[in-house]
């Protein structure tokens, strides 16, 4: 169980008086095709990056609001992890990388037809951004330009 | 604060035009940035879709999340991932 009192102290100070941010999506979207018909792609703040693309940045002041785009015949166990927060276990997204990037599992489905197809690209973001001014102004808002470039039906999205 | 990020990108993603769902394993978070679709699943930070290596139980999480997809919004929904999993 993940409670916010659960967490190391300073978090938990931190976590309580923080003002969080939300962004109006009303009246929201609908799924365009049945589920078996549907592409489908993820989004996570895992801050996965490839081989050949830079890591996360951990020293920015108020977290690094860039993403990593993981195409999706990347061989998940070469990816690397540059992750600023310690207030997680890193120990099992760093043995299967599936836990929060779930490609293999979507392929799955994919060939069993529970879902259409799983979509050409997919995004990672390191989450500890405490100050989200540019990611809500210029990086998530480019991410979903490149999803619907790639006609995604559906995003999954997961935190670490 | 990866739930808020979380949160934030997928409400983006969402009045973009594409339907989004999270997995949330910080559900007082999740409340408060307050995303369409959110999928509870009760465990510890770092493991959304359950365990390393157990590919049954991070199918059984991620079809709990897409059917969610199917669902109308507004009001946001947080649903809970309803296996006991202690």
């Amino acid at each position: 169980m993940a409670k916010i009192s659960d967490l190391k102290f300073t978090y938990q100070l931190f976590m309580k008086a923080y003002l969080y941010r939300r962004v109006d999506w009303h009246p929201g979207a609908r799924l365009k095709r049945p589920l078996r018909e549907a592409r489908i792609a993820v989004v996570t703040t895992a801050a996965f990056f490839m081989p050949d693309q830079p890591p996360f940045d951990t020293s920015i002041r108020g977290g690094d609001y860039s993403y990593r785009i993981i195409p999706l015949d990347t061989d998940l166990g070469t990816l690397r992890i540059a992750h600023r927060s310690d207030a997680f276990d890193i120990s099992g997204i760093t043995s299967d990388k599936n836990l929060a990037l779930p490609l293999d599992r979507l392929k799955a489905l994919a060939d069993e037809g529970v879902i259409g197809s799983v979509a050409p690209r997919h995004f990672s973001f390191m989450g500890s951004i405490a100050a989200p001014g540019r990611l809500i102004a210029n990086t998530a808002p480019e991410v979903a330009r490149m999803l619907l470039e790639d006609e995604a039906d559906g995003v999954v999205l997961t935190p670490v | 604060m990866c739930h808020q990020s979380v949160g934030l990108i997928q409400s983006i993603v969402e009045k973009a035009g594409i339907p989004t769902v999270s997995i949330t394993l910080l559900r007082e978070v999740t409340e408060r940035v307050e995303p369409p679709r959110a999928l509870f699943v009760d465990l510890p930070l770092g493991y959304p879709l359950g365990a390393p290596g157990d590919t049954a139980l991070q199918t059984r999480i991620l079809m709990s999340a897409l059917v969610l997809l199917l669902e109308s919004i507004p009001p946001a929904i947080v649903r809970d991932f309803v296996e006991v999993l202690h």
